[in-house]
C-alpha cells in the first residue's frame, strides 16, 4: 500500500457532528448525562418563566405534604416545603440561580485564566513569575474564606457570588494553560510557524489556543461540577444568596431544621445538585477520552467482548 | 536539592506576604470592629477608648506593618473576643484538623491507589465499571448534604454514633467518613487514568515480554510510574483539608480550624483569622516540599 | 525432519479501529530454527511486528483479535496454552528487545534490578541474580559495570541502552531472542556494534533469533532468510541473498530499487555561480557545552549541499541557528549580501520568505487542527504582500498539483494523509513563499525506503525547475551519496571535512568519515559478506 502512495488518501470520515454523536452513544452514562444535563438547562433558561408562580405559592394544606402523593397537583408529587410550597416546582425554578452561578463563574475563570495562561506561557520570565505568584497566593487563599470575606463586603447577589467563585478558580485554568502552552509552544507546527515570519499573536490564536482549548473545555465541565458544589457551601452556610431568592444549596439548608420529621425537603434539592454534577462529571470523562487519540478506539468500536 | 529549596522558601515568603496584606486589607474593609466588640449603646468616649488601646485610630498603613512586625515575632495578638492569644485558640484547633486530615487522607490514598489500580488493570471490566461509577458519585457528592443525610441515617434513626462534638473514637467515624468521600473519588479517578497510560507504554510491554507476574507488573512496573501525577492532586486536596473542612466541621461542631475561621469571621476576630491563615499557610508549604521530596524519591531523573 | 523450534501456520490478526476491521496480517506462514537468523522485512504498516506480538502474548484483545493459525513452539500450540504457561515461556525461552531502548526500559528502577528481574520472575533467588547480572553488564560490554549496575535508564547512551535489553534479553539463555528494529533509532557505527554483538552472542548460545527491520542494509548485515511482507501478507521467502539478487513479486522489485546509495554520483556546480549562502565561523554555545563550534560553510544559488552526523554532531544545531530559532553565540550568515545574525526584525521578516524549513517529522510539522489548505495559505496570509486573497484558492491547488497532491484534497485534515503525503504537504506550504534556499531536517528519516526515493526525487525535479538550494540535514549516507552536490561532515559540534559528493564518498580524507562511510550498510549480502570477512582478517592480523 505505500508503494502506491500519490493514490487516494484514507477515505472521507463521516461528519464531525455525526461522529460525536456517534461516539457519545456509545457510552450510554455519558449520552443519559448528557440528556439529563440538556433537561436542567431547559428548566434553567425556561423554569422561572413558566412556574414562578406555581413555586412561590403558599399553601397551608400542604406543608410539608409528602412525596409521591399522585393524587395531588403534579408540583406536589416530590412534597411540600414548611410553607406549602410544592418542592417539584422550586426546584425547577431554582435550577436558574444554580446554574447562572456556576456557568457564570466557569465562564469567567475559564477566559481570564487561559488569557493569564497563555500570557505566562509565551512571553518574558519576568511577567510569566508575577503571574505564577498571584495564582499560588490564590490557591493558597482557602477559597471559601476568600468568598465569605468579600461577600460581607459586597452584597451576596449572583453577580458578587459569581465573581467571587470565578476569582477562586481562575488558578485552575492559569496553570493547566500555561503548562499546555510551554509544551505545545516547542512542537514542530509552531516553529514552522515561526520561520515563515508569524507574529506572536498568529501563533498563540491561530496554533496554540486551538491545541490546547479542549483540555480546558474538559476542565471547565469538570470545574462547572466544583462550583456548583462550592455555591451550595456558600448559600447552605447562609453567606451565598439570600432568601427569597432560592438555589438548591439553599433548599438543602432551608431544609435541615426539618430533618428529622420531613427529610424530603434536603433530600431532593440535594439530589438534584448530586445528579447534575455526577452527569458533568460523566461528561467531563466521556470527553477526556474522546478527545484523546490513543484512548478514543474505545469509543468508537462496538464492544463485543 | 538545598538551592531547590530555597528557591522554593523564597517563592512561598512572597506568597505568603501576598495573603498576608490581602486578608489584612479585606478584613478591614468589612467594617469598624468597634462596632462589633462593643454594645451597640456604648457611649463615644468607650468607643474612643477602644480604639486607643487597639491602636484603630491610626492609619490603616501604619496598623498593617505594626501587625507585620509583630508577626515576624510569631506574635499574632490577643483574640478580643476570646481573652487569649490568637496564636494559641489557632493551634488548639489546628491540631484537631491536622488529625483530621491525616486520618482521612491516610484511609483515602490507601484506598484510592489500590482500587484505581486494580480498576486500571482490565479497563471495561465489571470491577472497573462499578469502581468508575461510584468514584463519580463520589466525586460529584455535595458534603454537606451527604453529611446531613448521614446523620439522619447513621445517628438518628439507628443510633449508630453520636451527630456530632467529641471525645470517643466513635465521635469521629461520621466526619472521617464524610470527609472520605470526595477526595476518594477524585484520586481515584486520577489513579485510574495515570494507570491506564503507564500500563499502555512500552516498559510495561518490556516487562509482560520478560515473562513478569501480573501483580508485580501493576503494583512494582507500572504503580510507581503512575503515583508521579496522582501524588499532586493527593497534595491539593490536602491542601483543601488543612485549610479547614468548613462545612463539614460545621455540622458535626468539630472544634477545627476551618470551624474557628468561619466563627471568627462572623464575629470580626481578625487577629485569629490572620492567625489561622498563617499557621495553615505554613502547614501547606512544608506539605509543598514533602511532596517536592516524594516525587524526587520515586522518580530518579527528577534532581532539583 | 524434526519440527522446527518456532513456526507459525496461517496467522491472521484483526484490529478493531474507527474505519472498522483491519487485517493487520492474513495467513502468514513461516518457521525460525535454532542458530539461524530469519529477517521479516516490511514498512510501516505491512505487520512485521504483530506475529512476533502475537507469540510473546503482547497483543491487547480488544483491540487485537487473533482470527486463526497456531503459533508452534516446539511442537506445542503457545495460542492453546494458559496464561501463566505463556508466561513462563516469556523471558526464559522466548526473549525480546526493541526498538528505543530508552521508553522500553522503567525509567524509576535500577538497570540492575531491571536485568535481574528477568531471572527472579523465572525462579532464581536474588543474590544469585544479581551476581550473574554483572556478568552479563561486563559480557555486553558496558564500561564500569559494577558501580552502573546501579544506575538508571536516562543515565546511558542510546547504544549502551539496547546493550542493557540484549544483557536482560539473554539472561536465561532463550531458545529464541527476537529483535523489533533493534537499531533504528541508532547511529550508524553504534548499530554495526549491536549487530556485531548479537551474532557472536548467536554464536555462543546457537539460538534462532527473528528480526524485524525495514531495512535491506540490516537484512544484508545478518538475516541467513527473509521473509518479506507487504499490506499484511507475506509476498517472498527465501534466503537473504537469493532474495536481492533474483527478486519475483513486484514489491520487492520494487523496495530494492528504491534502496538509495547505488546511483551515479552529481558532478559538483560550474563555477561562477553566485553564492547564496556564506556562513563564517557560526558558533552556539549553551552554558560550557559547545554545540556548535565555529562552522564554515557555503551554499551556492541551486546547489544541495549535504550535512552528515552522528546525534549530537551539531548539524541540527546550526540549521535552527540559521533560522533564528535559537540565537548563534558568534559568528556570520552572508545570504544574499545581509547579515542574518545581525540583521533587524523588520528584514528579518522580509527575508523569512527566502529561507524555508522542512521538518523531519511531518505529522509534527502540520498543525492538527488545521486544513491542507488553511496550512499553505497560512503563508500569503503572513506576508500578504505575495498575493491577495482572491487567488489563495488557485495557487494553493497549483502547489499542491506541482508536489503530486490532489488539489480537491486541501480541505482535508492532515492525519488523513499517509506520512510521504504529509512530507509532500509541508514541502508545498515551505514552497508558497517562493524560497531561495530550504533547510530539509532530516526531511525523509521518517519515511520508508519507497516514499523515500519519491521525495527525493520531487525536491530534485523542484530544484531543476525553480532553482531552488538544499542544505539537506542527514544521517543516512547512501541517500546523500545520491542527492547532494557537495557534503559536510560533522562530528561534535565541528566540520571535519567537506568537499564534493565524489570526494568524500570515493576519497575520504578523514578517519571519522572512512569510519562513517564503512558502517553504513549496503542491501546486497554478498557485499556485507565480504566486508565481514575483511574485518574478521584485519582483527586477526590485529591479533
Amino acid at each position: 500500500m505505500a508503494v502506491a502512495e500519490t493514490g487516494a488518501p484514507i477515505p472521507e470520515p463521516p461528519h464531525p457532528a455525526l461522529q460525536i454523536l456517534r461516539m457519545l452513544w456509545r457510552d450510554k452514562f455519558a449520552f443519559a448525562a448528557t440528556l439529563f444535563l440538556l433537561v436542567v438547562i431547559f428548566c434553567a433558561i425556561f423554569g422561572p418563566m413558566l412556574f414562578e408562580d406555581v413555586a412561590t405559592r403558599q399553601n397551608l394544606r400542604g406543608r410539608n405534604a409528602a412525596p409521591f402523593d399522585f393524587s395531588k397537583d403534579w408540583s406536589f408529587w416530590l412534597g411540600g416545603d414548611a410553607l406549602g410550597r410544592p418542592l417539584l416546582a422550586r426546584i425547577i425554578v431554582a435550577a436558574q440561580n444554580t446554574i447562572t452561578v456556576a456557568a457564570g463563574a466557569v465562564a469567567c475563570s475559564l477566559a481570564i485564566g487561559t488569557a493569564l495562561g497563555l500570557v505566562a506561557g509565551y512571553t518574558s520570565r519576568g511577567l510569566s513569575q508575577v503571574i505564577m505568584r498571584l495564582a499560588d497566593v490564590i490557591m493558597s487563599f482557602p477559597s471559601l474564606l476568600l468568598a465569605v470575606i468579600v461577600l460581607y463586603m459586597l452584597e451576596p447577589s449572583v453577580g458578587n457570588l459569581i465573581i467571587v467563585l470565578a476569582i477562586t478558580r481562575i488558578p485552575v485554568y492559569l496553570r493547566t494553560s500555561r503548562a499546555e502552552v510551554l509544551e505545545v509552544r516547542e512542537r514542530m507546527f509552531v516553529q514552522a510557524a515561526q520561520v515563515m515570519g508569524a507574529s506572536t499573536g498568529r501563533i498563540v490564536f491561530r496554533h496554540i489556543l486551538p491545541v490546547v482549548f479542549p483540555t480546558l473545555i474538559t476542565i471547565a465541565t469538570l470545574d462547572f461540577a466544583v462550583v456548583m458544589l462550592a455555591e451550595s457551601s456558600l448559600s447552605f452556610l447562609g453567606i451565598g444568596i439570600q432568601p427569597p431568592e432560592i438555589t438548591w444549596g439553599l433548599m438543602v439548608s432551608q431544609g435541615r431544621p426539618y430533618l428529622t420529621s420531613a427529610w424530603w425537603l434536603s433530600f431532593w434539592p440535594g439530589l438534584a445538585i448530586i445528579l447534575t454534577t455526577l452527569s458533568l462529571n460523566l461528561l467531563s470523562n466521556w470527553m477526556r477520552t474522546a478527545l484523546d487519540p490513543v484512548q478514543r478506539w474505545r469509543l468508537e468500536t462496538r464492544r463485543e467482548s | 536539592m538545598i538551592s531547590f529549596l530555597g528557591k522554593r522558601a523564597v517563592a512561598s515568603a512572597v506568597s505568603l506576604i501576598g495573603l498576608i496584606v490581602l486578608v489584612f486589607f479585606l478584613s478591614r474593609l468589612t467594617g469598624d470592629p468597634t462596632n462589633l466588640y462593643l454594645p451597640v449603646d456604648a457611649s463615644l468616649e468607650s468607643r474612643a477608648r477602644f480604639r486607643e488601646i487597639n491602636g484603630l485610630d491610626d492609619p490603616l498603613i501604619v496598623q498593617f506593618f505594626r501587625y507585620a512586625g509583630d508577626i515576624i515575632r510569631l506574635d499574632f495578638g490577643v483574640s478580643v473576643r476570646r481573652g487569649e492569644p490568637a496564636i494559641d485558640a489557632v493551634l488548639r484547633a489546628f491540631e484537631w484538623t491536622l488529625w483530621l486530615a491525616v486520618i482521612t487522607m491516610t484511609l483515602v490514598t490507601a484506598a484510592a491507589i489500590l482500587v484505581g489500580a486494580l480498576a486500571a488493570f482490565r479497563v471495561g471490566g465489571v470491577f472497573d465499571r462499578i469502581a468508575t461509577f461510584f468514584s463519580l458519585i463520589g466525586a460529584s457528592a455535595p458534603d454537606f448534604w451527604i453529611a446531613i443525610v448521614a446523620i439522619v441515617v447513621f445517628s438518628v434513626t439507628f443510633g449508630w454514633v453520636p451527630t456530632s462534638g467529641t471525645g470517643t473514637v466513635m465521635h469521629w467515624i461520621l466526619p472521617v467518613a464524610v470527609l472520605f468521600i470526595r477526595p476518594f473519588g477524585l484520586i481515584l479517578q486520577v489513579v485510574r487514568g495515570s494507570m491506564i497510560s503507564t500500563l499502555s507504554s512500552a516498559y510495561v510491554k518490556t516487562a509482560r515480554a520478560k515473562g513478569v507476574k501480573n501483580r508485580p507488573i501493576i503494583f512494582v512496573h507500572a504503580l510507581r510510574n503512575a503515583m508521579l501525577p496522582v501524588i499532586t492532586v493527593i497534595g491539593d486536596q490536602a491542601a483543601a483539608l488543612l485549610n479547614g473542612a468548613v462545612v463539614v466541621e460545621t455540622i458535626f461542631g468539630f472544634p477545627g480550624v476551618g470551624k474557628l475561621m468561619i466563627d471568627s469571621i462572623l464575629q470580626r476576630d481578625f487577629t485569629v483569622v490572620l492567625a489561622a491563615i498563617f499557621v495553615t499557610a505554613v502547614a501547606i508549604f512544608l506539605m509543598n516540599i514533602l511532596i517536592d521530596i516524594l516525587y524526587a524519591v520515586l522518580d530518579p531523573r527528577i534532581r532539583y | 525432519m524434526a519440527a522446527p523450534l518456532l513456526e507459525i501456520r496461517d496467522l491472521s490478526v484483526d484490529f478493531h479501529t474507527a474505519q472498522g476491521n483491519l487485517h493487520a496480517v492474513r495467513n502468514v506462514s513461516w518457521h525460525l530454527d535454532r542458530g539461524e537468523t530469519l529477517a521479516i522485512l516490511g514498512e510501516s504498516g505491512s505487520g512485521k511486528s504483530v506475529s512476533a506480538s502475537a507469540i510473546m502474548n503482547l497483543i491487547d484483545c480488544p483491540p487485537g483479535r487473533i482470527a486463526s493459525g497456531e503459533i508452534l513452539f516446539e511442537g506445542r500450540d503457545l495460542l492453546k496454552m494458559s496464561g501463566e504457561e505463556r508466561r513462563r515461556i516469556n523471558g526464559k525461552r522466548i526473549a525480546m528487545i526493541f526498538q528505543d531502548p530508552l521508553s522500553h526500559l522503567n525509567p524509576v528502577y535500577t538497570v540492575g534490578f531491571q536485568i535481574a528481574e528477568m531471572m527472579t520472575a523465572h525462579g532464581l533467588p536474588k543474590a544469585e541474580a544479581r551476581a550473574r547480572t554483572l556478568e552479563l553488564l561486563e559480557r555486553v560490554g558496558i564500561p564500569d559495570f559494577r558501580t552502573r549496575i546501579d544506575a538508571y535508564p536516562h543515565q546511558f547512551s542510546g547504544g549502551q541502552r539496547q546493550r542493557l535489553m540484549i544483557a536482560m534479553a539473554l539472561a536465561l539463555k532463550p531458545d529464541i531472542l527476537i529483535a523489533d528494529e533493534p537499531t533504528t533509532a541508532l547511529d550508524v557505527t553504534v548499530q554495526a556494534q549491536i549487530l556485531a554483538l548479537l551474532e557472536e552472542l548467536q554464536n555462543e548460545t546457537g539460538m534462532g533469533l527473528l528480526l524485524i527491520t525495514h531495512d535491506l542494509g540490516v537484512v544484508a548485515e545478518v538475516a541467513d532468510r527473509v521473509v518479506v511482507m507487504n499490506s499484511g501478507q507475506i509476498v517472498e521467502t527465501g534466503s537473504a541473498a537469493e532474495v536481492y539478487r533474483s527478486p519475483h513479486h513486484p514489491y520487492t522489485k520494487k523496495l530494492i530499487a528504491a534502496v538509495p546509495g547505488t546511483g551515479a554520483m552529481a558532478d559538483p556546480l560550474k563555477t561562477g555561480v553566485e553564492v547564496l549562502l556564506d556562513v563564517k565561523g557560526f558558533s552556539k554555545h549553551y552554558g560550557d557545552f559547545v554545540a556548535l563550534d565555529g562552522a564554515t560553510l557555503s551554499v551556492l544559488s541551486g546547489e544541495t549541499v549535504a550535512i552528515v552526523g552522528e546525534s549530537g554532531s551539531g548539524k541540527s544545531t546550526l540549521a535552527r541557528a540559521l533560522l533564528r530559532l535559537t540565537e548563534p553565540t558568534s559568528g556570520e550568515a552572508c545570504f544574499g549580501g545581509r547579515d542574518l545574525v545581525t540583521i533587524p526584525p523588520k528584514e528579518l521578516f522580509a527575508l523569512r520568505r527566502e529561507i524555508q524549513m522542512v521538518f523531519q517529522d511531518p505529522s509534527q510539522s502540520l498543525n492538527p487542527r488545521m486544513t491542507v489548505f488553511e496550512i499553505v495559505a497560512e503563508a500569503f496570509a503572513i506576508h500578504p504582500e505575495i498575493l491577495p486573497r482572491a487567488q489563495w484558492k488557485d495557487r494553493v491547488c497549483e502547489l499542491l498539483e506541482q508536489v503530486g497532491l490532489d488539489a480537491s484534497h486541501m480541505r482535508r485534515y492532515p492525519h488523513q494523509f499517509s506520512g510521504g503525503q504529509r512530507q509532500r504537504i509541508a514541502i508545498a506550504r515551505a514552497l508558497a513563499l517562493q524560497p531561495k534556499l530550504i533547510i530539509c531536517d532530516e526531511a525523509v528519516s521518517a519515511l520508508d525506503v519507497s516514499i523515500q526515493a519519491q521525495v527525493i526525487a520531487l525536491l530534485r525535479s523542484l530544484q531543476d525547475a525553480l532553482g531552488l538550494s538544499y542544505l539537506f540535514i542527514a544521517h543516512d549516507l547512501p541517500l546523500v551519496r545520491d542527492f547532494a552536490h557537495r557534503v559536510v561532515v560533522m562530528q561534535g559540534g565541528r566540520i571535519v571535512e567537506q568537499g564534493p559528493v565524489a570526494r568524500i564518498f570515493d576519497a575520504p580524507r578523514e578517519a571519522y568519515t572512512r569510519n562513517l562511510i564503512a558502517a553504513s550498510l549496503s542491501p546486497d549480502p554478498e557485499i556485507q559478506a565480504a566486508r565481514r570477512a575483511g574485518r574478521r582478517l584485519h582483527a586477526e592480523a590485529g591479533r
